[in-house]
């Protein structure tokens, strides 16, 4: 008797399939359609219909210096908060993987800032970066003004990148850790064996046989960093100072919610979506031909 | 070029000890196999000369300095491993001339090198390729070469060949001693596999429970093996062992039902032993011939140059190696001769090799 469950008909395959295809379908192409059909019209805050404009959304966004600031702010920010990230954690996991003292202790702390909420993890920092009562405060009494986020924009958008880069270290380091550990203990001692140091064996060993991991958590930093900023940007700055820190998702979120220009915030999504599209696909295409896959 | 003295080794792993104690010493230039079943600390003997273990105590020297402290590198060895473990994102030419590489080597003379290796190893044809695109054996080659390329002290094996379908393992065995004898290197090589071991061999170490059961060439291993264990691992099929005890014209066995009758067994009366035979050793004669013992016939395993037969000799097994044109059928019932010569002795309780006064030797008085 045939033992492997097999089936007769296709049908019963696309049945099985329907769950999942329903739920993409309501959840993301639905919205994401919407998204584009309220892009192109004009949507009344009180409801009441639409008016057809084309691209007139678009080209108000685009000529708006507010939203080219934005931008740039999104792109200082992912860069920043996605090197600072990435780059700890591979230190982190670095060390874990050698078996320092200790390594036992970092491997259980470092991957519980990921399963915290960006909001809760945003309230806290914003307490440890508070000028006039945390940590910071006693930098602020040695150089009195040096560190005021409520002021000075640039402040603004470090406390952001060290509270999104302290959250993702977390989930890059389980990454990082497991593709060190998936590299085969006699390669690192065939290394030491033909003469090869500890940093020249994470140079010429290491670093080339992690790149795929390298490359895949490259992919989700900066795409992450474009979407899971809303929360830690909403409480610790609200896009402020003078919209330093008004990253492309936060300014979404203030345009439609409380400007109530949802046509504006459609618009802004598509572009979102397709800046993350766009540089999903250059990664692919120029970083991805020095990923060396097993 | 270079001899190695192992004194008093040592290996613990948080409370377990691995490696109890170990003294050896091996001369320049010579190839020594370190025989062992899985677990018998042989390999953690050998990745502690290398310096990828810890010693836990004792020293190991290399051309007489203690190198116990010393980095891998620093000790003029290379090593081969079980999984070759070549460098997957580097070319067959990139893993052979890593180590040039790493000390600084100037690369035309790198390139040198590695052109003169790859001619010895027959590799040259395969230099731009990625180690995922070789076969078994060519890994095991590109495994060498990075080794040979050092122009090491020692080479040490890790169970090189255990990867490796049987044909080809023949033929890399002959290649490595080949190899020896043109490089003339100091070689230590870990296996568990004994005819492995007994080919490649100058001397053999055979290990077991991380301890040094014996050392010797292969024949005095074979011919005398000095203990039980080493009597029972060296040699397949595997030396039969009897139960018995010693009486004074000869050898009760198998709790008194079966007797062999002896000159003399050279051994004190009433000496519990466990008398070994390689089945090598016992002539196949018809059943009831005097001073043979009769058994059943359960199997026969036929080798085309001759035949293992499998008997039951009052419940304990028993095996025979004949290349005589005689096909005992199973269920059949046939005489084994044994010769008191092939006999070998050990203490039933320590399973320690008790010498046989054979000849010439003045019995002692009873």
């Amino acid at each position: 008797m045939e033992k492997r469950v097999t089936f007769s008909r296709s049908t019963i395959g696309i049945l099985f399939a329907v769950p999942q295809l329903l739920l993409i379908f309501t959840f993301f192409y639905w919205p994401a359609g919407q998204a584009v059909y309220w892009s192109l019209t004009l949507q009344q805050p009180w409801g009441g219909g639409n008016i057809w404009v084309g691209l007139d959304n678009f080209r108000s966004i685009l000529s708006n210096a507010d939203y080219w600031n934005s931008i740039t702010a999104s792109l200082i920010f992912a860069a920043i908060s996605t090197g600072l990230a990435m780059v700890i954690a591979l230190v982190l996991a670095a060390l874990t993987d050698r078996q320092l003292a200790g390594s036992w202790l970092y491997r259980v702390v470092l991957i519980w800032p990921y399963g915290i909420a960006a909001p809760a993890l945003a309230l806290a920092f914003r307490f440890i970066l508070a000028p006039e009562a945390g940590f910071m405060a006693v930098v602020n009494r040695v150089w009195p003004g040096f560190w005021d986020p409520g002021l000075d924009g640039a402040d603004a958008m470090a406390s952001i990148i060290v509270a999104f880069s302290w959250k993702y270290v977390g989930y890059n380091f389980i990454f990082f850790l497991a593709a060190f550990q998936a590299i085969p203990r006699s390669l690192m001692e065939a290394a030491a064996m033909d003469g090869s140091g500890v940093l020249r064996r994470f140079w010429d060993i290491q670093f080339p046989l992690i790149t795929p991991t390298i490359f895949f958590l490259l992919v989700i930093n900066i795409t992450e960093s474009f979407q899971d900023s809303f929360g830690i940007v909403d409480i610790m700055t609200s896009g402020g100072p003078a919209n330093a820190t008004n990253l492309m998702v936060y300014k979404i979120y203030s345009d439609g919610f409380k400007g109530l220009d949802y046509s504006g915030a459609a618009a802004q999504s598509i572009i979102l979506m397709v800046l993350i599209v766009a540089l999903t696909i250059v990664q692919f295409r120029f970083i991805e031909r020095r990923v060396h896959y097993r | 070029m270079a001899s190695i003295t192992i004194r008093g080794v040592k290996k613990n792993y948080a409370k377990t000890q691995v490696v109890h104690g170990v003294d050896l010493d091996f001369a320049s230039g010579e190839f020594v196999v370190i025989l062992g079943p899985s677990g018998c600390g042989k390999s953690t003997l050998l990745r502690m000369i290398a310096g990828l273990e810890e010693i836990s105590d004792g020293t190991i020297a290399i051309d007489g300095t203690v190198v116990n402290k010393l980095e891998p590198r620093e000790r003029g060895c290379a090593m081969v491993f079980q999984n070759y473990a070549l460098y997957p994102h580097m070319s067959v030419a990139q893993n052979i001339g890593y180590s040039l590489k790493v000390s600084g080597v100037p690369s035309a003379e790198r390139n040198q090198r590695i052109q003169a290796v790859a001619r010895t190893l027959e590799l040259e044809h395969l230099l731009d390729r990625k180690p995922m695109a070789l076969s078994g054996g060519q890994r095991q080659r590109v495994a060498m070469g990075r080794a040979m390329i050092r122009e090491p002290k020692v080479f040490l094996f890790d169970e090189p060949l255990s990867n490796l379908d049987a044909k080809l393992r023949v033929q890399m065995r002959s290649e490595i001693r080949k190899l020896h004898r043109r490089l003339n290197a100091t070689s230590v090589f870990v296996t568990h596999d004994q005819v492995e071991a007994m080919t490649l061999a100058d001397r053999l170490v055979v290990m077991n429970g991380g301890r040094v059961e014996q050392v010797g060439t292969p024949g005095e291993i074979y011919t005398r093996p000095a203990s039980r264990f080493v009597a029972t691992f060296v040699g397949a099929p595997a030396m039969n062992i009897l139960e018995g005890t010693v009486e004074l014209d000869g050898l009760s066995l198998l709790g008194g039902s079966r007797r062999l009758a002896m000159a003399r067994a050279g051994l004190p009366v009433g000496t519990k032993v466990a008398m070994g035979i390689r089945p090598e050793a016992v002539r196949l004669v018809a059943p009831g011939t005097p001073g043979a013992l009769d058994a059943s016939v359960d199997l026969v395993e036929e080798l085309g140059a001759g035949r293992v037969i499998y008997v039951d000799l009052d419940g304990a097994p028993f095996s025979v190696m004949t290349s005589e044109a005689m096909h005992p059928e199973p269920g059949s019932t046939v005489g084994l001769k044994i010769s008191p010569d092939d006999m070998h002795f050990f203490s039933s309780e320590t399973g320690t090799r008790l010498d046989v006064f054979k000849t010439s030797v003045p019995e002692p008085a009873l």
